[in-house]
């Protein structure tokens, strides 16, 4: 005897099921071909810095599969197993570069960070007036530096840092990365501070702290997940600057993505050289962004919602 | 922007003797003093009216430092617990004003004045003769044009965030994967990617996006010979890079969305599309204005895959303002004319940016 069916599944819910199941299909697959346009680029930079010539021209793809891994490209660098115990020119060039990149990075974000946060502290919490200038007006002027075109200021910068010998300085760069950025550090860290509640300063001032020792020991701790926000932020746009990069150093300050520039157009083209250098530009942002990408989230959000 | 009240209330006796505020006075207008003295002699010397040789105008730079010092003691010297306060954003309004307000001020002399950098002769004022020759300068206009086209460009690259973000935020697996796959493409140098995309994947005889071309029909693909195509391949490009970077935004303005009105529409009756465009959709308005507003800005700035792509060909199809003042300079070294065209850029951005923002407020909060 066969079991009597009792519930049985109406048409309209086995079509509701089929339609689910194909929203599904859709979605993923577009995440899916979404996921590989922002990924392969990646992918062929890295594998075409371990190609070689003809492994390029006939366009494989799959290491190990259609090409055996070459380490021709990062050789161009002073940068394979090979050649890693000699002296070489071309790895010193790059480290320069690197170590050009990363300080004038850092350097800025931390000090567009200090900065910014006090600032951003100072307009969150107490009354300023400079002449007509009240606080919105103060917190505009900061923000609305971020308009600003960096090519209104760079000509200007290029006389004055002439006349200031800070031309092809790393120092002149920070600072003027610093003012890049600066904007965005505020905005991202005034909406933390004002999530902060000020009762906390309160205590800590009847507790018999100053306003400064209230901000550096108790509010800056609390901040600290958007402070990492704003800081790798930073980082990431002055990490990538090129343009004024460009335009204002030459031989000692020069950056890493000016590197990468100048190597386009010199000597015919060197597929896999080229591939190994913009590998190593972009490997620490993905790194970072890999890691961290919690706070780089967290911070965009900031101005978002409010 | 509202208004942040004294939230923090401090009330202290700050008991500042006369000598206290008289020292406080001495040291910042003594330090100006030096400061102007600095620039006085810099200037003097410059002009060849002393007979001091000076290399270079560091010093007014140091003086400029210690006066920015002395302004913020004798801040505390003059107003107590007061002037401490004021030293939160001091040193960040010390730093805007030297480093753009002043230099602002130095363009717009530049601007007026013929000063090529590889000439010998240096700078001479020539009146309005550039803005003579901007009129005249098709390359400009041409330039201003295609900014307005790849400023366009936002709304679609705005269409395809949302949608994104709004797969984000349904229920997936993954969604952490998905998330840093997407978020990537921000975080690489247009150097990087121009070469990465541009040069490498577009190279029409053996890159993949050639191939891909060819496979689906294209015979002869060229993604930078004609005037459309290039200007339609940078912006799918500068579109790669920062469509990322609304996506996140929306996403975080979606889940901020409480879910319990989705839920009261489901329940009216509302489907998927209706429910988006009826519910989901004003909600997030303020959010997407935020977020085009700050993509516009940035947009604005578009110059580094420009210059290392294309360097504004097809003749100058896809040049935007700043890689066009950028070729300006560096072929020619022609500072004044250069400064003259990115002023002019500046103050149309600020019109149209006050525009902007006048219309969304507008529309926003209507005033019947």
């Amino acid at each position: 005897m066969t079991p009597r069916q009792i519930f049985h599944d109406s048409d309209v819910d086995l079509g509701y099921r089929a339609r689910w199941l194909s929203g599904r299909v859709a979605v993923y697959g577009v995440l899916l071909l979404w996921t590989l346009i922002c990924l392969f680029p990646i992918y062929w930079t890295l594998t075409t810095s371990f190609k070689m010539a003809p492994d390029v021209m006939q366009g494989r793809l799959i290491p190990f599969v259609d090409f055996v891994p070459k380490w021709k490209g990062w050789e161009s660098l002073g940068l394979s197993p090979r050649l890693i115990g000699q002296e070489s020119t071309v790895r010193e060039e790059f480290l320069k570069r690197f170590t050009n990149s990363t300080i004038t990075a850092l350097g800025s974000s931390a000090l567009a960070l200090v900065l910014g946060s006090m600032t951003a502290y100072g307009l969150s919490r107490f009354r300023y007036r400079f002449g007509f200038m009240r606080n919105p007006d103060i917190s505009f002027f900061f923000l609305s530096q971020l308009i600003l075109p960096p090519v209104v200021l760079a000509l200007p910068f290029l006389v004055l840092y002439k006349q200031l010998d800070l031309l092809d300085t790393r120092i002149g760069l920070i600072l003027l990365y610093t003012l890049t950025v600066l904007p965005i550090v505020i905005w991202i860290m005034r909406d933390q501070f004002q999530s902060i509640p000020v009762e906390l300063e309160e205590a800590a001032l009847v507790d018999g702290l100053s306003i400064w020792g209230a901000f550096l020991v108790i509010v800056l701790p609390i901040a600290l997940p958007g402070m990492v926000a704003a800081f790798i932020l930073s980082l990431v746009l002055t990490w990538n600057e090129y343009f004024f990069a460009a335009l204002l150093t030459s031989t000692d300050a020069k950056t890493l993505p000016v590197m990468v520039a100048s190597q386009t157009g010199s000597q015919g083209i060197n597929w896999w050289a080229m591939a190994a250098l913009s590998a190593s530009a972009i490997l620490p942002l993905i790194v970072i962004g890999i890691v961290l990408e919690r706070f780089i989230i967290r911070g965009m959000a900031a101005g978002a919602v409010r | 922007m509202s208004e942040p009240g004294d939230l923090l209330h401090v009330v202290t006796a700050d008991e500042i003797s006369d000598q206290r505020r008289a020292l406080g006075r001495v040291l910042v207008w003594g330090s100006f003093g030096l400061l102007v003295a600095t620039f006085a002699v810099l200037g003097l010397a410059q002009a060849d009216v002393i007979g001091l040789q000076l290399p270079n105008w560091r010093p007014a730079l140091y003086a400029f430092l210690f006066w920015g010092t002395c302004l913020g003691i004798s801040r505390v010297l003059l107003s107590g617990e007061q002037g401490k306060r004021s030293l939160f954003i001091l040193p960040a309004t010390l730093f805007v004003v030297a480093t753009v307000i002043f230099p602002l001020i130095f363009a717009l002399g530049i601007a007026f004045s013929n000063w090529n950098l590889s000439s010998l002769e240096g700078r001479s004022f020539n009146g309005l003769d550039n803005v003579r020759q901007m009129w005249s300068d098709p390359f400009y206009w041409n330039a201003l044009g295609n900014m307005v086209y790849y400023t366009l460009a936002i709304l679609v690259e705005y269409a395809i965030a949302f949608g994104l973000a709004l797969i984000l935020a349904s229920n997936i697996r993954g969604r952490r994967f998905f998330r840093v796959a997407f978020l990537l493409p921000l975080m690489l140098s247009p150097v990087a990617v121009s070469w990465m995309i541009g040069k490498s994947m577009m190279e029409v005889r053996f890159g993949p996006l050639a191939r891909l071309a060819r496979w689906l029909g294209w015979d002869r693909p060229s993604f930078f010979g004609d005037p459309e195509i290039a200007r339609a391949t940078i912006m799918m490009m500068d579109a790669w890079t920062y469509i990322p970077f609304m996506m996140i935004m929306i996403l975080a303005g979606l889940q901020a969305i409480p879910r319990e009105i989705q839920e009261a529409a489901r329940v009216d009756g509302a489907g998927g599309w209706r429910s988006f465009w009826e519910v989901t959709f004003p909600l997030m308005l303020p959010v997407s204005i935020t977020a085009i507003l700050i993509r516009v800005i940035f947009k604005l700035k578009l110059a580094d895959i420009i210059i290392n792509v294309t360097s504004g060909g097809p003749g100058g199809a896809t040049d935007s303002v700043t890689s066009f003042i950028f070729r300006e300079y560096r072929d020619r070294s022609n500072v004044g004319y250069g400064t003259l065209l990115a002023i002019v850029y500046l103050l149309l951005i600020v019109i149209a940016i006050t525009v902007f923002m006048k219309l969304v407020d507008r529309w926003m909060n209507p005033r019947y």
